[in-house]
C-alpha cells in the first residue's frame, strides 16, 4: 500500500476529528439509506446542539454485525450515553450487554431490543398505528373487500406491531374485509414494487393495500399504476415522498410517525442521564404520538 | 521467475502492508485518545475475526487462481444450521460440528463445478451465492433463530486470558492455514496450480483434487465464520453475511495476494483484514460521516491494487 496514499487519507481523517471538549453521546442508526432515519438523526442532532452535547452518529447500513461493531466502538470511545436504533431485536442484545458491562446507559429508539438493560425505549405505539390503518382501510372499502398486507422485515418489532394492529382492527371491527395476501418486502421500495407485481399476478381482485412503511407503499404504487387497477393504498411513516403522494391522491393516507420528535426525545432523555439523572430501574417506554395524514380533496 | 526474486517481492509487498498498518495506527493514536488502548485493540481484533476467517479461506481459493463469491451465503447457512440444531435440542458441540460439515459440503459443491466440470469460478460461486442464500432463507423461514445455548455466546462474546474468543478462533485458524499452505505438499500444490495450471498438470499434480480442496477449505472457513458471527449476534440471521465476499476479497487483495493466483499468503491477508478493521474502527472513533467512510474504504482497496500492479510490472 502506498505510504503517500495513507498519509493523504490520514490528513483527511485529521480534518474530520471533532473537538473533544463537550460531553459525547453516541447514536447507532440502523440505516441512513432510508429518509425516515435521516429525519430521526436530524431531530437528534438539532436537540444535541441545543443541549450542548456532541453527537456521534454511526450508520449500521442495516447489517446487525456492523451495528454490534459500531456500538463496541462507541463503548471504546467512552461516550456518556448510547442511543441505539436496532437493526434486529435479537442481534443487538450482545452490543447492549457490552455497553451495560461498561456502565454506559442505553436508550433504544424506534425499535426495541430483546434483552440487555435499556434505560428508555422511545418509539411510536406501532400497534395503535396499525389499528389506525386497519380502521381506515375498512372505512375506505365500506366494510367489504380484499386487502393485501406488505410486511416489513420479518421479526422486526415495527413489522410485528403494525401487522398486529392492522389485523386486530380488521378482525374486531371489519369482518367483511379479508387479507388475501400477506408478503414481506423488507421495508424496501424496490422489493415493494416487485412483491406487489407478483401479488397482482396471483390475486385477481384487490381493493386495498396496507404497507408497513411508505417505501414499500411507494414501490407498490408503481406496480399498481402499471396494472391500471383501482386499488387504495395506505402507507406508514409519512416520509416526505409519501406526503407528496398523498397530496397527489396516489396514496390514500400514511400513518405519521414523528421521527424528528423521536430523535429529539431520545437526546433529551440522554441529556438527563448525562447531567447525572439516574436511569429508571426498568425500561421506561416513552410513546411518540401518531396521526393519519390524508388529503380531503381526493375522491 | 526466479524463486529468490519472487520471495523478495513478496516480502517487499508484505512489509509495505505492515508499514501502512503501523502508519495508520500511529496516526489514529495521535487523533483519538481511545485508539491505542489495549481494550480497543482487542476490540478491533474481535471485530475483524469473521472477515479474517472468510478471507483466509478466500486466500486459499484465490491462490489456486479461483474466486469464491459464495462465502457470505455459506456463512449464513452454516450459522443457521448450528443455531437451528442447537435450538432444537442438539448438544452445542455437535450442532457446531454439523455446521462445519455443511460448510465443507457447500465448498465441495462449488469445487465440483470448478474442478470437474471446468466452469469459471466466478460463475459457479455466483450461482452458489444465490443458491445458498436461498437455502438459508428456506431453513430459517426468513426469521432469525434465537434461544441458543450459552456455548454460542461464549464463542462470540467470551474472553479467554484477556483475549476475545472470536480473535482466538481466528488466530488459530490463521496459524493452521499458514502451516498448511507453507509446509505441506498439498499447500505447495495450491500455489503450483494457481501459478501455472498447465505446468502443474504436466508435473503430475492432481489439479482437480487440489481445486476441490481449496473450495472445500473455503467452505470450512466460511462455516467457522458463521459460528463466530452467530455467537457474536447471539442469533442466526437469515441475511447474515450478505456482501461479506467483498470485504473478504478486499482483505486478500490489500494483503498482497495476487488475484491471478500463485502468489501471496494468509499472513498478508491477516494484515489486510487488520487494515480494513482499523480503518472502520478509526473512522467510527473519529466520527467520520458514514457516507465518507465507504469512499475511504474503497479508495484504500484501489490503492492497494495499484501498488500490487506496480510491483508486478517492475518485476517484468
Amino acid at each position: 500500500m502506498p505510504l503517500r496514499g495513507t498519509l493523504l487519507l490520514l490528513s483527511a481523517l485529521a480534518l474530520a476529528a471533532p473537538a473533544q471538549a463537550r460531553e459525547t453521546v453516541g447514536l447507532s442508526v440502523s440505516t441512513l439509506n432510508n429518509p425516515f432515519f435521516v429525519t430521526l438523526r436530524d431531530g437528534a442532532k438539532a436537540a444535541a446542539a441545543k443541549a450542548g452535547l456532541d453527537l456521534v452518529v454511526l450508520d449500521a447500513q442495516d447489517k446487525p454485525d456492523k451495528q454490534v461493531a459500531d456500538v463496541e466502538d462507541l463503548v471504546q470511545k467512552k461516550v456518556k450515553v448510547i442511543l441505539v436504533n436496532p437493526t434486529d431485536a435479537a442481534a443487538v442484545v450482545p452490543a447492549i450487554q457490552r455497553a451495560n458491562a461498561a456502565g454506559i446507559p442505553v436508550i433504544t429508539v424506534d425499535r426495541a431490543a430483546a434483552g440487555g438493560r435499556v434505560a428508555f425505549h422511545i418509539a411510536s405505539d406501532n400497534v395503535a398505528g396499525g389499528k389506525l390503518a386497519g380502521a381506515l382501510v375498512c372505512k375506505l372499502l365500506g366494510g367489504k373487500g380484499a386487502a393485501v398486507e406488505l410486511e416489513g422485515i420479518p421479526g422486526s418489532s415495527a413489522a410485528r406491531d403494525r401487522g398486529q394492529g392492522f389485523n386486530e382492527a380488521l378482525k374486531a371491527g371489519c369482518p367483511g374485509v379479508k387479507v388475501v395476501a400477506r408478503q414481506t418486502a423488507n421495508f424496501d421500495r424496490a422489493q415493494g414494487l416487485s412483491v406487489m407485481e407478483n401479488v397482482l399476478q396471483a390475486q385477481p381482485k384487490i381493493d386495498a393495500v396496507f404497507a408497513h412503511n411508505d417505501e414499500m407503499a411507494l414501490g407498490a404504487l408503481q406496480a399498481i399504476r402499471a396494472s391500471r387497477k383501482h386499488i387504495r393504498l395506505v402507507g406508514f411513516d409519512a416520509t416526505d415522498d409519501a406526503v407528496k403522494a398523498v397530496a397527489a391522491c396516489d396514496l390514500k393516507a400514511t400513518v405519521a410517525q414523528q421521527p424528528a420528535e423521536m430523535g429529539r426525545l431520545a437526546v433529551e432523555k440522554a441529556d438527563q442521564l448525562v447531567k447525572g439523572g439516574a436511569p429508571p430501574a426498568a425500561t421506561e417506554f416513552i410513546p411518540v404520538a401518531l396521526k393519519l395524514v390524508s388529503s380531503a380533496k381526493c375522491p | 521467475m526466479s524463486p529468490a526474486r519472487a520471495t523478495r517481492r513478496e516480502w517487499l509487498s508484505r512489509w509495505g502492508i505492515l508499514l501502512a498498518l503501523l502508519a495508520l495506527g500511529a496516526a489514529l493514536s495521535l487523533l483519538s485518545p481511545t485508539f491505542l488502548t489495549a481494550s480497543n485493540l482487542l476490540n478491533v481484533l474481535r471485530q475483524i475475526s469473521v472477515n479474517g476467517l472468510l478471507a483466509f479461506g478466500m486466500t486459499t481459493v484465490i491462490l489456486s487462481a479461483g474466486i469464491d463469491l459464495s462465502v457470505g451465503s455459506v456463512l449464513a447457512v452454516s450459522g443457521a444450521v448450528a443455531a437451528g440444531l442447537a435450538a432444537g435440542g442438539w448438544p452445542a458441540g455437535l450442532a457446531m460440528a454439523a455446521a462445519l460439515l455443511s460448510g465443507v459440503a457447500m465448498g465441495l459443491f462449488n469445487g465440483l463445478f470448478v474442478a470437474l466440470f471446468r466452469i469459471a469460478p466466478f460463475i459457479v460461486t455466483l450461482g452458489g451465492l444465490t443458491i445458498f442464500r436461498g437455502v438459508a432463507l428456506v431453513y430459517t423461514d426468513g426469521r432469525p433463530i434465537t434461544g441458543l445455548p450459552p456455548a454460542f455466546d461464549a464463542l462470540g462474546n467470551g474472553v479467554l486470558l484477556g483475549v476475545p474468543a472470536p480473535a482466538l478462533v481466528m488466530l488459530s485458524f490463521l496459524a493452521l492455514t499458514h502451516a498448511l499452505l507453507r509446509f505441506t505438499a498439498l499447500g505447495r500444490a495450491v500455489y503450483a496450480v494457481g501459478g501455472n495450471e498447465e505446468a502443474a498438470r504436466l508435473s503430475g499434480l492432481p489439479v482437480p483434487g487440489v481445486k476441490l480442496f481449496a473450495y472445500g477449505y473455503a467452505g470450512l472457513a466460511s462455516a467457522l465464520g458463521g459460528l463466530v458471527l452467530t455467537g457474536r449476534l447471539n442469533s442466526a440471521q437469515p441475511t447474515a453475511g450478505a456482501g461479506f465476499e467483498l470485504d473478504a476479497i478486499a482483505a486478500v487483495v490489500v494483503g498482497g495476494t495476487s488475484l491471478f493466483g500463485g502468489r501471496g499468503g494468509v499472513a498478508g491477508t491477516f494484515l489486510g483484514a487488520a487494515i480494513i478493521g482499523v480503518l472502520n474502527n478509526g473512522m467510527n472513533l473519529l466520527d467520520v460521516s458514514a457516507f465518507y467512510q465507504q469512499i475511504v474504504k474503497g479508495g484504500v482497496i484501489l490503492g492497494a491494487l495499484l501498488v500490487d500492479r506496480l510491483v508486478a510490472n517492475r518485476k517484468d
